[in-house]
């Protein structure tokens, strides 16, 4: 037995959208499995995971908030996947305009600042990110090192970057020697939408990059370059398209979204500086990348989705005890899944019994 | 043993994983795939390693699984990119993200315990040698293993005819399948080796480099290792030598920290991060762009009809 891809011929839309739908439907099957394993109710962790957070108003909220950052990172990310250039570093972007932008939030610390610092502050993020960005988008265009590792290899460094400002020259000096930051002003912290609601403004930064993105992939020129460029590279090239220019302006986009969802989490959500400002969600949002399958309102759909398997993911914790590792693991099944169903929509594979065929 | 030949020993230590695992990822490479599942994979071998040589009392067993763990984890991610011929950047970065969150799990109940150390293997009359004798000939059989097969892996994609059919299908799959060669029986294959041999990694770190389990505990050395794959330019030669660069200043900023020179811990412990990307650059620097990459890398195989 063995078996033979080939490629389909005409695809249709209706199939395209499904497969990530099929997909999260055979890796809700694993994790169930997996519950199994452990010894628990894979029944019982469905509730808590999905039917419990979608039925109670302060979990939807939530779900907003965690979806926030998810959609940011994920619609920058889009940029560079469309263009086939992989930037895996988003963590560390986030991490770059969170602490860029928070220098301005603690130097004004204490004074009557005025209106100006908040959005002065989510600018210095988005700058912070995008130069993040640049960095590996330089080193592959300038000198051909692969983006993949060195973007990677850059999360590490913000990481320790931040680690070494919360625990050395930003340390509140009356925390206690927590390793934080002091809490910001009010003038610097990003007010919820609605009075006493959970959700920040960084929601509508989300909902404007999505619109925003869904014009110029369908409507400009940049849009169609970035197409031509990750499915034609040639072509683009013979069209006079500079796959320079591309690399850098996707990486800096997609720094620049990164760094404004590090900057609204940290002012809108934590209100401080910590060692850690993020549950994975830079790597995360390449599952939600795919998952929404590079399309903007996909993507918006796909950070819902697997917002809920965060917020899910904590109860479970609480609840039933299930640690936190379990979604991380989910959360790489999908991707794989999803990868998995997009073959299958390009491709039908056929068994061919040994010997028979070709 | 003065403290000179106690820094010489953990950078063997200390280089001797981040070997084992570009070895088997520079196999997989050279066959065409990129698997960037390394770092999960290896997670799974220390997480699965430690699990079983904790349970049954037995480093044997421990190493056993963990080559299991990591050869398992390369199946999926073979029947992904081969099966279903599927994106390899993204499914390799999925497994890392799983492998990362399943060896949590696995590893969670083994918080806290401790392994021995794994005696080293003297051989006798070298190891009397004054330095190097200690350096070279009293150390634990993973070493002396990471060795051979280093020469292993040299000899066979150089001087057997498999390896030199590994290597047409890696350099062009296509031409490769309408010679008849069998390229997706030889990637599975490399896609297995190289994830027994993360696997094997992982459980060097878990068994004899920390002896204890926890979290993250691989701390970017999957990733490493795929650099090096690249900084040796996917010679398993160059390979023992960038191996050994990066061990020792892994090993050098750990001293440097203990020493406390006022320079931030952060900055000690980022070297090695920087250290990978500084090195990639002078190589790029050096030879214009990535020399010696295998053709197909990465590039999805479907036969033409």
């Amino acid at each position: 037995m063995r078996f033979e891809l080939t490629p389909r011929t005409n695809v249709s839309p209706v199939m395209r959208a499904l497969a990530p739908v099929a997909a999260f439907i055979v890796s809700f099957l694993i994790a169930g499995f997996v519950i199994w394993l452990m010894g628990r109710s894979p029944i019982a962790a469905f509730e808590v995971y999905v039917t419990q957070p979608l039925s109670d108003p302060w979990s939807l909220q939530e779900l907003l908030v965690k979806a926030t950052p998810l959609a940011l990172i994920a619609i920058g990310l889009s940029y560079c996947f469309r263009a086939n250039l992989w930037n895996i570093g988003a963590e560390g972007q986030y991490v770059i305009g969170a602490v860029l932008g928070s220098w301005l939030a603690l130097r004004t610390h204490g004074t009557e600042a005025g209106l100006w610092v908040l959005p002065l502050m989510l600018l210095l993020g988005i700058i912070g990110g995008a130069l993040y960005g640049l960095i590996p988008a330089f080193l592959k265009t300038r000198f051909g090192v692969n983006e993949i590792l060195t973007s990677l290899m850059l999360v590490y460094v913000a990481q320790l970057i931040l680690d070494y400002l919360v625990r050395g020259p930003w340390r509140d000096p009356k925390g206690f020697n927590f390793p934080q930051s002091v809490t910001f002003d009010p003038s610097a912290t990003l007010p919820p939408i609605l009075e006493a609601g959970r959700v920040h403004y960084g929601a509508v930064f989300a909902a404007t990059a999505i619109v925003l993105t869904a014009v110029i992939l369908g409507r400009t020129l940049f849009g169609y370059r970035l197409k031509l460029t990750g499915d034609a590279p040639r072509a683009a090239r013979f069209a006079g398209f500079s796959s320079k220019a591309t690399t850098m302006s996707v990486f800096a986009i997609s720094g620049g979204l990164a760094g404004l969802a590090g900057i609204s989490e940290v002012s809108g959500q934590i209100g401080q500086l910590q060692p850690s400002i993020s549950p994975g969600y830079g790597f995360t949002a390449i599952t939600v990348a795919f998952l929404g399958r590079l399309n903007p309102i996909g993507i918006l759909v796909a950070a819902l989705v697997v917002a809920l398997t965060f917020i899910g993911g904590e109860s479970a914790q609480i609840m039933l005890k299930l640690p936190l590792d379990l979604t991380q693991a989910f959360q790489g099944i999908l991707l794989l899944c999803v990868l998995a169903a997009d073959a299958l929509v390009s491709y039908r594979i056929r068994f061919v019994a040994r010997g028979g065929g070709k | 043993m003065t403290t000179f030949e106690a820094i010489l020993l953990t950078i063997v230590t200390a280089s001797t994983p981040l070997l084992i695992a570009a070895l088997g990822e520079l196999v997989a490479e050279r066959s065409g795939v990129l698997n960037l599942g390394v770092e999960g994979m290896m997670a799974m071998g220390a997480a699965c390693s430690f699990a079983a040589a904790v349970t049954f009392d037995s480093t044997l067993l421990g190493v056993a699984a963990g080559m299991l763990a990591g050869a398992l984890m390369a199946a999926l991610f073979a029947l992904v990119v081969l099966g279903f011929a599927a994106n390899q950047v993204g499914s390799g970065l999925a497994l890392t993200i799983f492998g990362l969150g399943l060896s949590g799990l696995i590893g969670a109940p083994f918080v806290g315990a401790r392994r021995d150390p794994v005696a080293p293997v003297d051989i006798p009359g070298l190891s009397d040698i004054p330095v190097i004798g200690r350096l070279f000939f009293e150390q634990d059989l993973f070493v002396y293993a990471s060795i051979a097969l280093t020469i292993l892996v040299a000899i066979y994609l150089t001087r057997t005819r498999s390896g030199l059919t590994l290597r047409s299908i890696g350099e062009n799959h296509t031409s490769a399948n309408a010679l008849g060669m069998p390229v997706w029986r030889v990637r599975f294959w490399a896609i297995l080796f190289g994830g027994a041999c993360a696997g094997l990694a992982g459980a060097y770190l878990a068994l004899v480099y920390t002896r204890f389990w926890s979290p993250g505990m691989t701390a970017g050395r999957g990733w490493i290792a795929l650099a090096l794959v690249v900084f040796a330019a996917w010679r398993p030669g160059w390979l023992l030598v960038g191996a050994y660069i990066f061990g020792a200043a892994t090993v050098l900023q750990l001293h440097a920290q203990a020493a406390q020179f006022g320079v931030p811990s952060q900055l000690l412990s980022a070297v090695p991060y920087l250290a990978t990307i500084i090195a990639l650059l002078l190589l790029s620097l050096r030879h214009g762009r990535a020399i010696g990459a295998p053709g197909s890398l990465g590039a999805p195989f479907v036969p033409d009809r």
